[in-house]
């Protein structure tokens, strides 16, 4: 009992990470039907970007973690904003009206690119480096169930930060833009959306999320390396997949589906953990056989 | 709208300059001999080892000694009549690079030998094709049975490639010393595994696994995890409810350290063995825990009255102590292969049709090493089978039993 309770808790954890970063794949393709293939790597130098914000603090912030974490997210934030933000502007705005496949395969190389930059230009990004100590340590534990506070905080932050984003796109003024570029952006045009605004502005939400579950990255699992963009970032894709792209609720739905198989199946599954990704897979094409356009989201409408 | 496709194609092309540049070989030769005559030419040592990516703190300490071992014998005028250079290619610890590097050093008709590989894995690609070139390959590192006695190692060993050597003792010995340590000495009856599921790792914990029984303890659970895993939580609440005394990682140290660390967080307190894939400082940086062990290749290099000239020479050459696990290894790798090319040249020129007396030379050569007595028998397997357990103790691996795999 104790290790399915252990199991599930892991399973929400790694489900709050994955909906942080699907959360940009989504919204992005909801604008602008781009899978932002690069977003995962987003999400790496945001990592690195906390890290470094971190290395560079006098040595006495160093030890105050009151003031270096919040410190860490802002540099984090600021540093995946930024890249986010170059990103759209001069990989993806001059193929706006190209076709489809152009985008998509400039978001390879520009994740391709991103990983690279980080390898040969952060000092020592080579192998894996560890985060610094700013966390809190210890957790809440009932019984022999642990949990640590990092991951209780991910959860926070996550299910928190998709509700504000969830009630920012339907309330505000700004949210109905997005809505009705995402419907139709030539109408939307005519109505005296600007578009461009409007995009970018969805890079950088997408890109404040990946800043801040960077951070928490490096916060929960104490080191960070190249690699976590690639990896993370195909679940989160698969996430935003599952849960219908361009919901933000399916994708938070999905991202916790994805984390709750992963953990579950590698407990009980035949195979145990050394097929555990398989079952996640295994879902995801069931669920797109049954429904293509997966659990929330609308059937494709061709445009005119 | 020409405008923006020039625009675009050159950010494609400033990614593919960046992607190149990564790409690219790092090249570096030993500096000139003093004195010596070295009017025939230049030879080339190979090296093929993960210079880049999370293993190159070994593959590293493997390049560099390996270059302080060419730096020497062309002081030493070693090999009469020749300058000997060292050319280092990477290998990310990726099989697929690993036989571009082998296939590149092969068709140069000036590459006498290859010290490499650091994996396994990768010298199972890579072997094959220096072999077709009869390019004698000694390896510091490669701790796999089958990859000199082939799959039944140990009832019915056949040798796999005439061109293949190694410097230090094997898994099908470390597997069950780690085993022997932990049942016997450590009182550790309940064993669970965690591999990484690659060639080094499965074969490591599977040779484990052998003696762990056999000496009357109990395997209590397997588990395989992704080699670029970072969440290990599902693994690590599935073994704790086995309630294992100890944990056997079968990889390296780049998943091993955040393993040890995920294990205390989430309350696991027992202690993370491996192999010599997790003795590097680097285990310790990333989240290895007091009281975690490791089985290594050799006797610890600082015990060694013979490592003692290597390590200052070292030191002297490279101002930091950085030969990592296999430093000692390949610098003794290094040195068997310059002894077989001096005894094959002999005063006389290197060409290709030379090949067959050198790869003679290597499986007969005898030397005294960093290491200890540098010897191959007749799979190319080294007959130094001394290893070493080591435990982190106050934030370092101490070394705390050295000894052979006596049964």
């Amino acid at each position: 009992m104790s290790v399915l309770l252990q199991q599930l808790a892991n399973g929400v954890i790694q489900g709050a990470l994955i909906a942080l970063i699907a959360l940009g794949y989504t919204m992005v393709y909801g604008i602008i039907q781009l899978i932002n293939f690069a977003h995962g790597e987003v999400f790496m130098v945001a990592s690195y970007g906390g890290l470094a914000t971190f290395t560079l603090l006098p040595d006495d912030l160093k030890k105050s973690p009151a003031v270096a974490l919040p410190l860490m997210f802002v540099g984090g934030i600021v540093v995946a904003v930024v890249v986010a933000v170059i990103m759209e502007r001069f990989a993806y705005r001059p193929l706006r009206n190209a076709p489809r496949l152009a985008p998509l395969i400039t978001a390879l190389g520009v994740s391709v690119f991103l990983q690279e930059a980080v390898r040969v230009w952060y000092p020592d990004a080579t192998s894996n480096l560890p985060y610094p100590k700013v966390f809190p340590e210890g957790g809440l534990s009932f019984g022999s169930v642990n949990i640590a506070w990092t991951g209780v905080l991910l959860v926070a932050l996550s299910v928190g930060l998709s509700i504000i984003l969830q009630a920012y796109i339907n309330k505000s003024r700004m949210g109905r833009a997005m809505r009705a570029t995402a419907q139709d952006p030539d109408t939307a045009k005519l109505m005296g959306v600007n578009p461009d605004r409007v995009i970018v502005l969805t890079f950088i939400f997408g890109a404040v999320l990946a800043g801040v579950a960077g951070v928490m990255f490096g916060g929960y699992l104490s080191n960070i390396n190249i690699d976590m963009g690639f990896q993370n970032g195909i679940f989160a894709f698969t996430a935003a997949v599952l849960g219908g792209v361009g919901s933000i609720r399916g994708a938070v739905i999905g991202a916790f589906i994805i984390g709750l198989i992963k953990t579950l199946a590698g407990q009980y599954m035949p195979g145990g953990t050394q097929y555990d990704y398989v079952w996640i897979f295994v879902v995801l094409i069931l669920v797109l056989v049954f429904r293509p356009q997966g659990l929330f989201g609308e059937p494709e409408r061709v445009r005119a | 709208m020409r405008k923006h496709s020039v625009k675009s194609a050159a950010i494609v092309g400033a990614t593919l300059l960046v992607v190149a540049a990564c790409g690219s070989n790092k090249e570096e030769g030993g500096t000139a001999g003093g004195s010596c005559d070295t009017s025939k030419g230049t030879l080339t040592v190979g090296v093929v080892a993960p210079l880049s990516g999370n293993l190159s703190a070994l593959g590293i300490g493997i390049k560099q000694s390996a270059e302080l071992a060419v730096d020497e014998a062309n002081q030493k005028c070693t090999v009469k009549g020749y300058k000997l250079t060292v050319s280092a290619q990477d290998d990310e610890a990726n099989p697929a690079k690993g036989a571009q590097a082998a296939t590149k050093l092969s068709t140069d008709p000036n590459v006498v030998g290859v010290v490499g590989t650091l994996n396994s894995s990768v010298a199972q690609t890579v072997q094959p094709i220096l072999r077709d070139k009869k390019i004698p390959q000694v390896s510091p590192a490669n701790t796999n049975p089958t990859l000199t006695r082939g799959n039944d190692f140990l009832t019915a060993p056949k040798r796999q490639f005439d061109n293949y050597f190694r410097v230090c003792a094997t898994d099908d010995l470390q597997g069950p010393y780690a085993a022997n340590y932990l049942v016997e000495k450590a009182g550790k009856k309940k064993i669970a595994i965690i591999t990484d599921g690659k060639t080094y790792g499965a074969g490591l914990a599977a040779e484990l696994t052998k003696q762990v029984t056999k000496k009357g303890g109990q395997i209590v659970g397997q588990e395989t995890v992704g080699e670029k895993d970072t969440d290990f939580s599902g693994v690590i609440a599935k073994v704790k409810g086995l309630a294992p005394e100890a944990v056997y990682y079968g990889g390296e140290y780049p998943a091993a350290g955040p393993l040890s660390k995920q294990m205390a967080s989430a309350g696991l307190n027992v202690p993370l063995m491996g192999g010599d894939g997790i003795f590097d400082p680097k285990f310790i940086e990333l989240g290895g825990k007091e009281g975690d062990l490791a089985t290594s290749v050799g006797a610890p290099t600082e015990s060694l009255a013979t490592a003692k000239a290597f390590v200052d020479a070292y030191k002297k050459k490279f101002g930091k102590e950085d030969y990592a696990a296999y430093g000692a290894f390949s610098y003794d790798s290094t040195n068997a292969i310059i002894g077989a090319l001096a005894k094959t040249v002999d005063g006389g020129a290197w060409d290709e049709s030379k090949r067959d007396a050198m790869l003679t030379n290597v499986g007969s050569y005898s030397g005294s090493g960093a290491t200890g007595e540098i010897k191959f028998d007749q799979y190319g397997d080294s007959t130094n089978k001394v290893l070493t357990v080591y435990s982190v103790t106050s934030g370092k691996w101490k070394d705390v039993q050295t000894g052979e795999f006596t049964g």
